[in-house]
Formats: C-alpha cells, sequence, structure tokens
C-alpha cells in the first residue's frame, strides 16, 4: 500500500512537471511582446524592464524555464504585470474563498446524488426513478448563471433569506459566511448532483446486475444486506473516482458562478488575468488547478485502492 | 391443489431402484414441482419461458436438466426461489418443498429457503464471487444469517467446507480475495458456499463449463462425492451429456420451456424415443467428450419464447414429424415405460434411434453409459 501511494504520487509528479512545460510555453506562446501587450497603455519603460527582467525574458528559453521551474518549486511564480503583487501571494489570497464553495458546493451534490441516484436504481423504471432522471436532465442542461441569478432574485431579493452576493471569511464571521455560501453552493452544487446523479444511477445499476449478487440473494441474506454489502459496496468504487473528478474541476474555480456572486475565488482570478492579459498570474492559476487535479487524483486511486483489493495486490 | 394434475414420475421408484437412490413413494421426496410456468413481459409480448414443468426429486438424487441454450433450464430452477427479476417475471404453479409451496411464499418469506434448503451453484466462477470481500467473508455471510452461528464458529464451519471441498491450506485462505484463487479454485469455493448452510437440494448450473477439462472433471467428482456423504439431491444443468452419463440418476430434456422427455438415464441413453432426444444424443461425439458443450447438430433454432409455433413446439425442426397433429396440437406427456416420459406423437423406435446416432458417426452405447462417464 505505502509502495503504491509512492509510485502514484511519482507518476503525479512526472504529470506536473508536463504540466508545467505547457504553462511555462503559455508566455511564449503569445504573439508579440507579452510584457508591453500586458502593459499597454499604461507604458513606461522603467517598469517596462523590470517586469522582464523579472519575468527573466531577457535570457535563453532553456535558463528561463529552468529559473522559473526552480523558483516555481520554491513557490516563487513571479509577480502580477498588473499589480506587482507576488502571483503566490495572490492565489493564496483566493484559495480559502475557492475552496469554502468547492467542498460545499461537493457537499450539496453529494447529499442529492448520493440518494437519488440510488433510489433511481433500486426503482428502476418507477416514478422515482423517472423523476430523479428528470432532476439529473434538467440540472445538465440549465445553464449555471441562469440558475443562479433565479435563485438571488427568489431568495435574496425576493425573500431576502440571504445576501445576494459576496464572500466573508468563516474565521472572521462564520455565521455571515455561511448565509452568503449558501446561494453560491447551492448553484454549484445543483450542477455537480445531476451529473453525479446520472453517474451513480448507473453504478448501482450496474453493480446490482453482477452475477455475485445474484449469488449473494440465493445465500437468502436480507435484500438491504445485499444493497449495502454486495451492490453499494462495489458501486462506491467508480462513484468515488467521478466524485473525485468533480472536486478537481470544483477547486480549479467556477468561473460563472463566482462571477454571478461575486464570488473571490480562483475561477474568477484565472478569468480576470486572461482579459487583462496579466500571464504570471494565469500561469500561477493554471499550475495550482493541475496541482489540485493531481493531487486530488492521487486521493482518489488511494482511497481507490483501500476499496479494490485487486488494485490494493498489484 | 395438488390433486389437480397427475403426479409427474408415477414410477420414478423404478429409476430410483436401478441407481440405489431409493426413494419409494411420497417420502423422501424434497422437491416436487408442478405445473411450473415462468413468463416475462417483454417489449415484443409475453414471453413463456418455462411451461407446465412437472418433476419430482428424491432425496439423495441427481436430476439431469438438459437442453439447448435458452430452453428455460436456469430459469426454471431460479424461479423456485423467485431469484428472477418479478416484474418483469411471473411464477405460476407450485414447488412443494416438504409441505411447504415455495410459489405461494413471498420474497421475504422465501429467505429461509434460499441457501438454506436450496443453494446455487453458478455457471461462472470469475464473476459469482464478489471481488472486494474475503472468500471468508463470503462463505460466512449465509451461515451466519441462517444457522445465527457467532463469527468464530462461522469461520470454523467455513474451514472445515474448504477442506471438503479440497482447497489446499484451507484454514489460512480464509482472509484472501477471489483473485488470489484460480478458476477451480474459486468454483470450488462457490461449491462450498453451495453446500454451507446443508441445503436439501443443491442447483449446479452449468457448474463446470466454464472450466478447462481436467477441472471439470475433478469438480464433477466431488460434487458426487459430497452428494454421497451428505445425501442431497442435486439438480445438475448442462449442456454435457457426458456428464449427465457420469452423474445423473434421472434425466429431463427441456425444449422451448417444457419437459419432452423425461427417463432414468440408462433408459434414456438407452431407448430415446422423443425425436429432440435423438437429435441431441445424435449430436455427441463421444460420449464424456469435454470439448463440446454446444449442441449444435440438430439443423434450424429454438423457437422465440414470445412467438411459439402451434402444435408441437419442435416440429418445425422435426424430421421425424409425419403425424398430422404434430402442426396443430401440442402433444400430450405420455408415460411410455414405468418412470419414462415423452412429449410426441410419435415415438422414435429404438432401432431408428440407434440409426441416427450411427449415420452420424457417433457411439451411443447403450447399457453400460454411466461406467464411461467421466467420474472414473
Ligand atoms: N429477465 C428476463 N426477461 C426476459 N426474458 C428472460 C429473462 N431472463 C431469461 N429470459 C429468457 O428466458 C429464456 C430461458 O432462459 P434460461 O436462462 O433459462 O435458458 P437456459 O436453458 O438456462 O440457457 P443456457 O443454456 O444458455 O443457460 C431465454 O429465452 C431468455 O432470453
Ligand atoms: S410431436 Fe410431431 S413434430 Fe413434435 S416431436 Fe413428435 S413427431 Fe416431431
Ligand atoms: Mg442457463
Amino acid at each position: 500500500m505505502a509502495r503504491f501511494a509512492l509510485r502514484r504520487s511519482a507518476q503525479a509528479l512526472v504529470a506536473l512537471l508536463g504540466v508545467s512545460i505547457v504553462v511555462f510555453a503559455l508566455i511564449h506562446l503569445v504573439p508579440g511582446d507579452p510584457v508591453r501587450t500586458a502593459l499597454g497603455t499604461r507604458f513606461d519603460q522603467d517598469l517596462y524592464e523590470a517586469l522582464v527582467a523579472r519575468a527573466g525574458l531577457d535570457q535563453p528559453i532553456v535558463v528561463q524555464y529552468v529559473d522559473w521551474l526552480a523558483r516555481a518549486a520554491m513557490g516563487d511564480l513571479g509577480v502580477s504585470f498588473r499589480t506587482g503583487q507576488p502571483v503566490t501571494a495572490a492565489l493564496l489570497e483566493r484559495l480559502p474563498a475557492t475552496m469554502l464553495l468547492a467542498a460545499a458546493a461537493l457537499l450539496v451534490g453529494l447529499v442529492i446524488a448520493l440518494p437519488a441516484g440510488i433510489l433511481s436504481a433500486v426503482r428502476q423504471g418507477k416514478p422515482i426513478d423517472y423523476a430523479a432522471s428528470g432532476f439529473a436532465q434538467i440540472g445538465v442542461s440549465v445553464p449555471d448563471f441562469w440558475f443562479g441569478l433565479l435563485l438571488i432574485l427568489i431568495f435574496a431579493r425576493g425573500l431576502g433569506w440571504f445576501p445576494p452576493s459576496g464572500y466573508v471569511s468563516p474565521l472572521v464571521d462564520p455565521v455571515e459566511s455561511l448565509r452568503r455560501l449558501v446561494l453560491p453552493a447551492v448553484t454549484a452544487g445543483v450542477v455537480t448532483g445531476a451529473i453525479l446523479t446520472r453517474f451513480v444511477r448507473s453504478s448501482v445499476l450496474e453493480a446490482m446486475g453482477a452475477e455475485h449478487v445474484r449469488l449473494a440473494r440465493a445465500k437468502g441474506l436480507p435484500e438491504r444486506y445485499v444493497l449495502r454489502h454486495h451492490v453499494l459496496r462495489n458501486a462506491w468504487i467508480p462513484i468515488v473516482t467521478v466524485t473525485g473528478l468533480q472536486l478537481a474541476t470544483l477547486l480549479g474555480g467556477i468561473v460563472v458562478v463566482e462571477v454571478v456572486f461575486a464570488w473571490p475565488g480562483l475561477g474568477r482570478l484565472a478569468l480576470d488575468s486572461v482579459q487583462r492579459r496579466d500571464y504570471p498570474v494565469l500561469q500561477g492559476a493554471v499550475l495550482f488547478m493541475a496541482l489540485a487535479f493531481l493531487v486530488v487524483n492521487v486521493l482518489v486511486d488511494l482511497l481507490y485502492a483501500r476499496l479494490d483489493p485487486r488494485i490494493r495486490a498489484s | 391443489m395438488s390433486g389437480q394434475h397427475p403426479p409427474a414420475g408415477g414410477a420414478h421408484g423404478a429409476a430410483a431402484a436401478a441407481s440405489g437412490a431409493g426413494p419409494d413413494g411420497g417420502a423422501d421426496l424434497v422437491l416436487s414441482v408442478r405445473d411450473l410456468e415462468v413468463s416475462f413481459g417483454t417489449k415484443r409480448g409475453t414471453a413463456r419461458v418455462v411451461r407446465g414443468l412437472d418433476y419430482d426429486l428424491a432425496r439423495g438424487e441427481t436430476l439431469a436438466i438438459v437442453g439447448e441454450s435458452g430452453s428455460g433450464k436456469s430459469v426454471s430452477t431460479l424461479a423456485l426461489t423467485k431469484l428472477i427479476p418479478i416484474p418483469p417475471g411471473r411464477v405460476t404453479g407450485t414447488a412443494h418443498l416438504g409441505e411447504v409451496d415455495l410459489i405461494g411464499l413471498s420474497e421475504q418469506e422465501l429467505l429461509p429457503y434460499r441457501g438454506r434448503r436450496i443453494g446455487f451453484v453458478f455457471q461462472d466462477p470469475m464473476t459469482s464471487l464478489n471481488p472486494v470481500h474475503t472468500i471468508g467473508r463470503q462463505l460466512t455471510e449465509g451461515m451466519r444469517h441462517h444457522l445465527r452461528l457467532s463469527e468464530a464458529d462461522a469461520r470454523d464451519r467455513a474451514v472445515d467446507l474448504l477442506r471438503q471441498v479440497g482447497i489446499p491450506g484451507a484454514e489460512h485462505r480464509l482472509d484472501d480475495y477471489p483473485h488470489q484463487f484460480s478458476g477451480g479454485m474459486r468454483q470450488r469455493v462457490v461449491i462450498a458456499i453451495g453446500l454451507s448452510c446443508g441445503p436439501d437440494v443443491l442447483v449446479a448450473d452449468e457448474a463446470t463449463t466454464a472450466l478447462d477439462v481436467t477441472t471439470q472433471a475433478q469438480l464433477v467428482d466431488l460434487v458426487g462425492q459430497l452428494q454421497a456423504d451428505l445425501g442431497m439431491a442435486v439438480i445438475w444443468i448442462t449442456h454435457d451429456l457426458g456428464v449427465v452419463a457420469g452423474i445423473a440418476d434421472r434425466v429431463l430434456v427441456m425444449y422451448a420451456g417444457e419437459v419432452v422427455e423425461q427417463a432414468s438415464v440408462e433408459e434414456l441413453f438407452a431407448r430415446p424415443r422423443h425425436p429432440y432426444t435423438v437429435g441431441l444424443l445424435a449430436s455427441l461425439p463421444v460420449l464424456g467428450d469435454f470439448d463440446r458443450d454446444e449442441l449444435t447438430a440438430i439443423p434450424g433454432l429454438p423457437p422465440s419464447a414470445t412467438d411459439l409455433p402451434p402444435g408441437c413446439s419442435f416440429h418445425p425442426r422435426c424430421t421425424f414429424r409425419d403425424d398430422p397433429r404434430c402442426e396443430h396440437e401440442r402433444p400430450p406427456l405420455r408415460e411410455v415405460a414405468p418412470g419414462h416420459r415423452v412429449r410426441s406423437f410419435y415415438m422414435v423406435p429404438e432401432e431408428e434411434a440407434r440409426h441416427a446416432a450411427a449415420s452420424e458417426r457417433v457411439a451411443v452405447e447403450p447399457p453400460d453409459v454411466r461406467d464411461q462417464g467421466v467420474v472414473s
């Protein structure tokens, strides 16, 4: 198990190295001079030269990459072309809001998807199955900005139960933080829940069809026992994988939801950096998303190995 | 209720006497199936998958059910304890296990019978075991549930069972997972599971089909041995007439969901009377040859269960058909000799059956087939 964990982490590091090359190349793929473009009308020769030197753009490309990588490994991702703020600091500033929203959205998603998916599989073809499938269909096809706006209109403007937007750190004011979290978390969570519902349903259906489930029934075990220990226990394996993918996606920032709810997360930061051609920030954001993705995947694989003895052994 | 139907194997005593199993009268009957019908509601209409199945099973007896793929062999046994999806499935008729009619019980009421009174071994040992649980757990969960054994007692008994089915180092293998066993060993585990609660009837549904020749023979042997030791009845479903010759006391030949012929194994191999059975035997190259598991030599395909032909369901493929009733009237199941029942208007004479077999250049050696079987 420890060896498996080590091997998986090593694989993830290699993948991260690959991502770093792409991210590094990003700044060099932009036509023209990225610093000049970024500065635009605010052009100032001294600032320009300082930024070019700081970003190391005056060095040979291989040197630049090694340099950049070495610094990135130390947590130094350069400074923003716009604000001069260190990129790492900018990312860390956004991280808590993103993690809070991602965790809350995943929670909402699972609270919807697990019962809905399991019930609709167990009652396949019954009204509850159609209801759950209908929800999933609507959930994945309704645009999230529209859904978010609808929630704001009803629950913030109309009923006044929640503030319409903004983020407050739970460390500053836990109650207010929670009140502001509800609507964006529900918006992102419903979409996540819809995707997961379909997946949970099909995973459970597949697990139910296994021959060993029939043998478990033939043993005379009660239906609840069979469902829990021979159907769901096996269905967790694919469900965990997809849940991990969803979490990774959410951690990358949910741009639309963040924009609608003025949520200061990473997705918003990445979007802004694209619009402002702030390449170091964009590089940092993309690198972070890749890192989050890889970390979640390693965790999923470890969990997977716990759930499936065949993987543990290999 | 059972008075409505004539007893099925009115003279199965003859078969039993021949095989030495010894049931006489109703006292030693474990299972008595009458007029079993199973149908499924499908998009293309009602599929009548099992039609009017009757048979008796005596304590310690081995009944082989043979027939082509889709003839309803599996469904007819699974339906006994409602192990088919209901709906779309529908089961009628009676199946008395002792005094109790299983068909009349709800799924909840059937739980004490499943595994406890009727054990199952399915075809594919690679999929019959849950990959995420240890075999110890899969072996003990039924016993803990039915026999209310403590974990320690159940594990002790599990080790005994693994020994009984011939798993080396049994005491060290309870905590292993299925993927750590070979196919043959897995099937031994599945057999152990089937035996674990001491059932009256063990249904082995093509239990050796997926295994290699040597392993097949070993497992056939093993089940025969266990049956002798434990005195349970076995329903052995198979395509393999070699296995039938080796272990069965009586044989039920199914076609399109119904019994077309039933007799003791000696009688069936020596004097097959139904055209379909004659075809099956003719398609057998050499008795005991394990390499053929599909019986394909009869030209044509069995009918669809949603679209059964009128009259005799075998008539579109029957080469003996010469009675005008064949196409219009369902032939009744008639007793032609004690314990030998045939559903046909035409009884293939002994000479002709041999001729049909010989013309395919096969050796159907009548009387002592059992000795040539796989269990030697
Ligand atoms: N759930 C179901 N719904 C509809 N039809 C079914 C269902 N289960 C089985 N059948 C049909 O019942 C028929 C008999 O199936 P069964 O599995 O009993 O055949 P079999 O004789 O065991 O064949 P094989 O030798 O291939 O195992 C088949 O035509 C099959 O398609
Ligand atoms: S009843 Fe007629 S068609 Fe059917 S098996 Fe007998 S001879 Fe053939
Ligand atoms: Mg079958």
